[in-house]
């Protein structure tokens, strides 16, 4: 299973985490500071794989991001990159070339879609045309939903003119 | 099952990494079912395939499994040794370790002297931080597989030239195990060391060993002896010998073994060599204020043989006997029963003359025996007689004095003797020694006396020895009786060490309450004369009962006074007797004072036979010497 989804900048900022095994907020933070120390230094011609307590961390640089997966030492790695890659091209057919400044912004959204693919440590949901249109479904909701809220605030105001 | 494995494994097309992530599941799986036959031949082909991609995720993942596979099927996997070969000299420090890792499970007889070779070579090119992987897998490697021992040795010294620094000591201890083992490749080896040390660059290992092999087969360096075929004269000069040693010393990155390794290296070159003997006294002799503790105790030690022992020298550091590989390992597991263990390893036996397991007439050394009991407070084994006298021959006094670590030689028997020895030898070491050797004459078998007897008379015999000697270290007559013989003399023996007594004392003093919980005795008159009495009170420790303890109290019933009172006794081979110092050495007349005495006796054939004793008095009327002496045989029984 995946431990835990790890996205961190060149400069070592953590754009995004998500947790699918206990680990406590002082354990969290030393996780995060001891891979972004191991992985970052990784020159580009070596492989995407390290070994980190016992369990393997899979990490791919994308332009100015990277993207970390742990997973157990039986899993298959080659399997980990492609879920990561996966993900990576469901963003980018979200947010249309998606950059780093996008998940920035809209962190929201991307925590979304990364629950429409993993769910407890394992890939739930392998096709990226189903995961788009059910993100598309939930973002027509909220804007009918606020188109609503924005009806009843009309009526509101004009009630107590 | 495999039917589906094997589709899925055959239409999968392999140039994204998709397809390749399919594949290596596909691998595991079959893997995972241990499948036999066709199967597992086109997963191990996948891999193979694997091995090849340009991709250093792909080769990684590849070289990963093939570790499993290969503890289940070493044949297919050798059909890509070439390849894993040229992965352990890639870029990729995880490539390269699964790599070693890899080659190092594959290694068989048949192609050891190729992998070595090629190992070697990268050995010479790796990064800092993966030599010592590299040099202790390759030490693995040559030490397992080895066809013959030339060609390990050969293969040992190239791996120290290029990175001994990385050897562990361990190796090169397993390495001389060898070499002493191969006599006919002595000369050779020394040699090629030789050769070899001219390109030293301070690594440990290289000096250890080197240095230790001209120390024991100098001789063969300089005389060409047991030449080998194909193998170019080098003509080495006695002088040379002593500079490698001499540069070995001085290098400041010598640690302080080696340096220990050199300093009884030295010793032994000026046994072989000695017209080089001068030079190294003044060698030595730099090392006597050492801050090392041990270099210090050495030189002062060697620097003693050298100048004032001349004579037992060559006996001294004679070739040490074979080493034997059982042993050596079984000692090895068993670290912590070897006294000195650390300090023993570091000077494998450098004293050890003869064959251990001599079992003449030798000759054993109230003396040492004597040192060694000291020691026996902490070993339990001490009223075997036999076990120490195996291993007596002449030197053995200085075998004791130089701590001979004989764990590696004598028989396991022995060992517990060994190891209160090799802490006898520090002792005398450091408080004085050298004296003890010269007057220990040759003396038939003695008993194991646990502690010598004391003579408090010497302490007046020998008002400039600060320390009253309390452990007459003294030669024994040479009687030829029964009985044990007699402590010797006062008068010939030159008290060998203060540090004896210091110890004796302390041995003493630590068991000397006197317990009376035991059965009751009466008191006997041991000895009457017409001018002595001597009367003997028993007690005895029930948890104890070969052990006795006896009230001596000696008595003038003459009208003169007694000076310089003397008592000594002996006992039969089976028993053990201790004395500690008379209250006084001084009884005046018509039993108007007493002098007492505590004696321990311990019957190690405690009742099948009881105790007997000569007994021996020495006094002074007037000036005038006066000898008594008489047999004790009314002892009560069941003592």
């Amino acid at each position: 299973m995946i431990h835990f989804v790890l996205l961190f900048s060149r400069q070592g900022k953590v754009r995004l985490t998500k947790w699918y095994s206990p680990y406590s907020q002082k354990e969290r933070t030393k996780a995060i500071r001891e891979l972004s120390g191991g992985i970052l230094p990784r020159g580009p011609k070596l492989c995407n794989f390290v070994d980190w307590r016992g369990l393997k961390v899979v990490y791919k640089r994308y332009a100015s991001l990277y993207f970390c997966m742990c997973i157990d030492s039986e899993d298959n790695e080659l399997e980990c990159l492609e879920i990561i890659h996966h993900y990576v091209q469901i963003l980018d057919r979200y947010f249309g070339n998606v950059c780093e400044l996008d998940l920035i912004f809209n962190f929201h959204k991307a925590y979304f879609i990364l629950d429409e693919v993993l769910i407890a440590g394992e890939l739930q949901e392998s096709s990226k045309k189903s995961v788009a249109r059910v993100i598309a479904a939930q973002d027509s909701m909220v804007d009918a939903a606020k188109e609503q809220m924005a009806s009843l605030s009309n009526i509101i105001a004009q009630a107590t003119r | 099952m495999s039917d589906i494995l094997a589709q899925v494994a055959t239409n999968t097309e392999s140039n994204k990494n998709a397809g390749n992530a399919i594949l290596y599941e596909c691998v595991l799986t079959i893997m995972a079912i241990e499948a036999i036959g066709g199967l597992r031949v086109l997963a191990i082909n996948i891999l193979g395939r694997f091995l090849g991609n340009r991709d250093n995720n792909i080769r990684y993942v590849a070289l990963n499994t093939l570790i499993k596979v290969v503890a289940v099927d070493t044949q297919a996997v050798q059909r890509h040794r070439t390849t894993i070969v040229e992965c352990v000299k890639d870029s990729d420090i995880s490539i390269r370790r699964r790599a070693l890792e890899l080659v190092c499970a594959l290694v068989n007889e048949s192609n050891v002297k190729t992998l070595t070779k090629e190992l070697l070579e990268y050995l010479k090119v790796s990064d800092p931080e993966f030599k010592p992987d590299l040099t202790t897998k390759i030490c693995y490697l040559v030490q397992k597989f080895f066809p013959n021992k030339r060609w390990y040795i050969d293969q040992m010294i190239k791996v120290m030239v290029e990175a001994g620094r990385f050897v562990k000591d361990d190796i090169s201890r397993a390495l001389l195990l060898l070499i002493s083992n191969a006599a006919e490749l002595q000369g050779y080896t020394v040699r090629s060391l030789y050769n070899a040390f001219q390109k030293w660059d301070g690594q440990e290992s290289l000096a250890q060993v080197t240095v230790w092999c001209i120390g024991e087969y100098g001789e063969m360096l300089v005389h060409h002896m047991n030449e080998l075929d194909g193998e170019e004269p080098v003509t080495v000069t006695e002088a040379d010998t002593v500079d490698v040693l001499e540069l070995v010393l001085k290098d400041f990155r010598a640690s302080s073994t080696t340096r220990a390794f050199a300093l009884t290296a030295l010793l032994k070159v000026s046994s072989r060599f000695p017209s080089c003997t001068e030079r190294i006294k003044a060698l030595v002799l730099q090392y006597k204020g050492s801050l090392v503790l041990e270099l210090q105790q050495r030189s002062i030690e060697f620097t003693s043989i050298l100048s004032k022992h001349e004579n037992i020298k060559a006996s001294l550091v004679e070739k040490m006997p074979v080493l034997d590989e059982a042993t050596y390992i079984a000692k090895k597991v068993d670290a912590a029963d070897v006294a000195f263990s650390t300090d023993s390893k570091s000077v494998p036996a450098t004293v050890l003359p003869a064959v251990p397991v001599a079992n003449g007439p030798t000759k054993s050394k109230s003396g040492t025996n004597a040192l060694m009991d000291l020691l026996n407070l902490n070993v339990d084994e001490a009223s075997t007689p036999s076990a120490p006298q195996t291993r007596k021959s002449a030197g053995d006094v200085l075998l004791d004095l130089l701590g001979g670590n004989s764990s590696f030689t004598s028989p396991l028997v022995a060992s517990p003797v060994q190891g209160p020895s090799g802490g006898a030898d520090a002792l005398l070491d450091l408080l004085s020694i050298g004296n003890a050797t010269s007057q220990t004459t040759s003396s038939p078998l003695s008993t194991l006396e646990p502690f010598p007897q004391r003579n408090p008379e010497a302490a007046s015999q020998k008002p400039s020895n600060p320390v009253p000697d309390l452990l007459s270290q003294n030669t024994v007559s040479s009687q030829k009786d029964s009985y044990s013989s007699f402590t010797a003399d006062f008068k010939k023996s030159s008290i060998p060490g203060a540090g004896f007594d210091l110890l004796g004392d302390l041995g003493i003093g630590s068991a000397s309450s006197i317990s009376t919980t035991g059965p009751v005795y009466p008191p006997i008159v041991a000895f009457q004369s017409s001018g002595l009495t001597v009367s003997f009170e028993f007690s005895k420790q029930s948890t104890n009962l070969p052990a006795t303890v006896i009230h001596a109290t000696y008595t003038n019933t003459s009208s003169n006074t007694y000076t310089d009172v003397i008592f000594q006794a002996a006992v039969p081979k089976f028993m053990q007797l201790q004395l500690e110092p008379a209250s006084g050495n001084v009884l005046p007349a018509n039993s108007s004072g007493t002098v007492t005495q505590v004696i321990r006796v311990n019957n190690s054939q405690h009742g099948q036979k009881s105790l007997v004793m000569r007994i021996r008095v020495s006094y002074k009327i007037n000036g005038q010497e006066v000898l008594e002496q008489g047999q004790v045989n009314n002892f009560p029984p069941g003592l």
